[in-house]
């Protein structure tokens, strides 16, 4: 292998993850807002069929992204109302939405199957994409990336740099205690439930119209069920969560050539490379290893420490809220 | 702020949790609300406190009617509480929890912040780092955390519902001079509510008492304690007796035990404890007690030493092989621990026999005939058929007793009278000290170091996973255990 392909695969993981980057931040929203929101797979289906149906026949990308955001709202709408009003289960809703969006995803996209239509072009940043490796990295990429980029930060900064961010994250922590600070919690559950399901509609948009671009049953399948693992992955972060799409999609390109370098092993033990090796890192996390670790250091850069590998949900996620 | 409560009512279900209570607060002043559990107090302090609304009444406030839709909406009126779990974040940052709801703005200030929150420190005397979890802080600090939130937030009028359990003296005694400062200093009104007549004597300027929802009298402090307990009970509740029973039989010897966990190690411990004991163990919470308990239990893997209960070794038994020896291990937490929210009370029982007595299928008859027997043997209020998170907490903690099976040899008991008013907690022990007089042992954790002095045959003191020397009850004092507390022998 020489330099250029290396850096052609690495380009490609990057270009792979992004839909994930944005799904994941998504179902991240949600469920800092304590709502657990599982339809994730079905959701990115049917957005994705639909995203990429308008935008064939109204011959605009813009137009179907919106569609494939509006989808993945509806979507969110069902599992809110559900968990939120009629305080249903949320698992339960969950599952029969998915099940529910891979079937119309099927059905509605019948006449869309293998169509050329309109996809989200490249694009390249002047001088930082002749940057050596970095450039075709980063900085020549499809547009679809830098929104995920911008769509991680901005999370991120929401969540935690700013006023918004904080109720948003005591709803999900402590519903109560936000409630006793002034926040609506039920309206803001709604609120985030919407916005990350309009977010994993676009994600599955872009994977149609940017990725592996047209239609096909089951196209994104599968996808929807790796976000919400990485979701957990990330320690409910956007950036760790980011981290985490790009290193499942680095060990999922690590296994492909893997398989055509080592004779004899079946393809599927090298497919099975990302889950076992997220399932090793979660393990670790969760044990009390990190604790002992921590009582290794300075004891002022402990709490940081644990903050970073300390991975916790939402103690609230998929608690409702009665006001008494 | 002169605040007015007018005529207050609220009833939940067919219970009047307050039936018609009007009460005055006047600016500078420290008011104690007493009342026995269920007499109205907590659901009287949450109206106020804009937590949940009056059913009729009127609060006022310099004479002009308030309606508050929220906690929130009353703190900006100048009136906050502090809960006895306070209402933070845990996984928050102090700070991150000191922003929450502060102010409108967008994008959060962290510097002002913390230099705010130092400085509202620094004059009531408290020090906690802004940069540390909620989750690491003790019950204290989380407390003097809200105080300190609700001050930023412009609170004149500050509500602490039983602030004193589970914090140390030193910060009882933190807490009570930053109160006096608020209150003489700063003109604010306090109140703090209360079972705990010491407390409400040596701080509080004026005493409301409350019972059974509604108002029962108020005299100004310090006054005979009599007259307020004559107030909360409507008579002086008699104390049941201690007997005196001769201890001889060693029950449970425990040889250089050594427990070990991340945070804590309990070196070579020696202790030996006779049939018919009471043995009080004190200290701050996470310093030792409580590991030692669920070492005997079971619970906690024991690295080296030995364990005897009546002669056998049970060092290696894990928590069901202790429970069929008769041993039993009461956890502080009732529902988090003790009980099963959804379960009957029937089902606990039937859950709590001995394993050989139990078979494959539920032979329910039997089991409702039992458990019957106990709800009246411990004056549970309620139904076999009632779930166990229906019940209010003194009748959950009398179900708990109500689970200890007949051959018992040693009880565990986790703080067994927390959060229990002067009446329940003297039935709990009415029935341990039958227990004891059946030849049991009794090894029990107490915050409230009255309790372990009265209560206890002999105490052992626990600080940083130290014992302390074993002292008699009849030869001690708060004031020596306090000492031992901190850590000095």
């Amino acid at each position: 292998m020489n330099e250029l392909l290396i850096v052609k695969i690495l380009s490609s993981i990057i270009l792979q993850s992004a839909p994930l980057m944005i799904a994941v931040t998504g179902e991240t929203i949600t469920e800092r807002a304590g709502v657990v929101n599982l339809s994730l797979d079905g959701k990115m289906l049917l957005a994705a069929m639909t995203g990429f149906a308008v935008a064939y026949t109204t011959d605009s990308v813009y137009l179907g992204f919106l569609a494939a955001a509006l989808i993945g709202a509806l979507f969110a709408l069902i599992v809110a109302f559900g968990s939120i009003t009629l305080k249903l289960n949320q698992v339960a809703i969950g599952f029969v939405l998915t099940l529910l969006g891979s079937s119309l995803s099927a059905f509605l996209g019948q006449n869309f199957t293998r169509l050329p239509g309109p996809s989200v072009g490249k694009f390249s940043i002047p001088y930082l994409k002749d940057l050596p490796v970095l450039g075709p990295m980063f900085f020549d990429q499809n547009a679809i990336f830098y929104f995920a980029v911008l769509v991680v930060l901005a999370a991120w900064w929401w969540l935690f740099r700013t006023q918004p961010g904080l109720y948003l994250r005591g709803a999900g922590e402590r519903p109560e205690a936000a409630f006793a600070r002034g926040a609506g919690v039920n309206r803001l559950r709604y609120f985030y439930t919407l916005l990350g399901g309009a977010l994993v509609g676009v994600a599955g948009a872009a994977y149609s119209l940017g990725i592996k671009i047209g239609w096909s049953e089951n196209h994104t399948a599968g996808l929807g069920w790796i976000a919400l693992a990485i979701v957990i992955f990330g320690g409910w972060s956007p950036i760790r969560g980011a981290i985490g799409a790009i290193l499942f999609g680095a060990t999922k390109a690590l296994a492909t050539v893997f398989q055509q370098n080592v004779a004899g092993v079946s393809v599927q033990t090298f497919n099975a490379l990302p889950w076992v090796l997220m399932i090793v890192v979660l393990l670790l996390v969760s044990s009390d290893w990190v604790v002992r670790a921590a009582a290794w250091l300075p004891p002022r850069l402990r709490g940081p420490f644990l903050r970073l590998v300390q991975v916790a949900p939402p103690r609230a996620l998929g608690v409702e809220f009665k006001q008494d | 702020m002169h605040v007015e409560l007018q005529n207050i009512r609220k009833h939940f279900g067919s219970v009047k949790a307050n039936d018609g209570i009007s009460l005055t607060f006047e600016p500078g002043r420290i008011y104690g609300l007493l009342g026995e559990n269920g007499a109205g107090k907590s659901t009287l302090m949450k109206i106020l406190a804009g937590f949940q609304p009056a059913d009729s009444g009127h609060i006022l406030l310099d004479g002009q009617p308030a309606h508050f839709a929220n906690p929130a909406a009353a703190l900006r009126a100048g009136i906050g509480m502090v809960y006895q779990d306070p209402l933070d974040f845990p996984p928050f940052t102090v700070l991150e929890n000191f922003l929450l709801g502060k102010d409108r703005r967008l994008a959060l200030d962290f510097r002002a912040a913390s230099a705010e929150l130092k400085h509202l420190m620094g004059r009531y005397g408290f020090e906690i780092d802004p940069q540390a979890n909620i989750q690491s802080l003790s019950l204290g600090e989380r407390q003097q955390l809200e105080l300190v939130r609700l001050l930023a937030g412009g609170g004149r009028l500050l509500i602490l519902d039983e602030p004193t359990t589970g914090i140390s003296a030193e910060q009882k005694d933190a807490l009570f001079a930053s109160m006096r400062h608020m209150a003489r200093q700063e003109d604010r009104t306090l109140i703090l509510v209360s079972h705990k007549l010491d407390e409400v004597q040596e701080l509080c300027d004026h005493a409301y008492v409350l019972r059974a929802g509604g108002f029962a009298g108020e005299h100004p402090l310090p006054c005979d304690n009599n007259l307020l307990v004559e107030k909360m009970f409507g008579q002086v509740p008699r104390r049941s007796p201690r007997p005196a029973l001769p201890l001889e039989t060693n029950l449970l010897e425990l040889q250089q035990v050594t427990v070990r966990t991340p945070r804590l190690t309990l070196q070579n411990i020696n202790l030996t404890i006779r049939a018919g004991e009471v043995f009080g163990l004190a200290g701050l919470e996470g310093n030792g007690q409580e590991l030692l308990m669920q070492a005997i239990a079971g619970l906690a893997p024991i690295a080296s030493g030995r364990l005897l209960l009546a002669g056998r070794d049970i060092t290696r038994h894990a928590y069901h092989q202790t429970l069929a020896d008769g041993v039993a291990y009461i956890a502080a937490g009732r529902l988090e621990e003790g009980l099963v929210a959804g379960l009957s009370l029937t089902e606990h029982i039937i859950l709590s026999a001995p394993r050989v007595k139990q078979t494959f299928f539920i032979r329910w008859e039997g089991a409702r005939r039992v458990t019957a027997e106990r709800i009246q043997a411990y004056e549970v209020v309620g139904t076999p058929q009632s779930n166990a998170d229906q019940l209010s907490g003194g009748n959950q903690q009398r179900l708990l007793f109500a689970m200890l099976n007949p051959d018992l040899k040693l009880a565990l008991l986790n703080q067994p009278t927390r959060g229990l008013d002067v009446r329940s907690a003297d039935y709990i022990w009415e029935t341990l000290y039958r227990r004891r007089a059946e030849g049991a042992a009794i090894l029990f954790i107490s915050p409230d170091l009255d309790e372990v002095i009265e209560r206890s045959d002999r105490i052992a003191v626990f600080s940083g996973g130290q014992m302390s020397r074993i002292v008699k009850a009849s030869q001690t004092s708060a004031e020596e255990l306090g000492h031992l507390i901190g850590g000095r022998q």
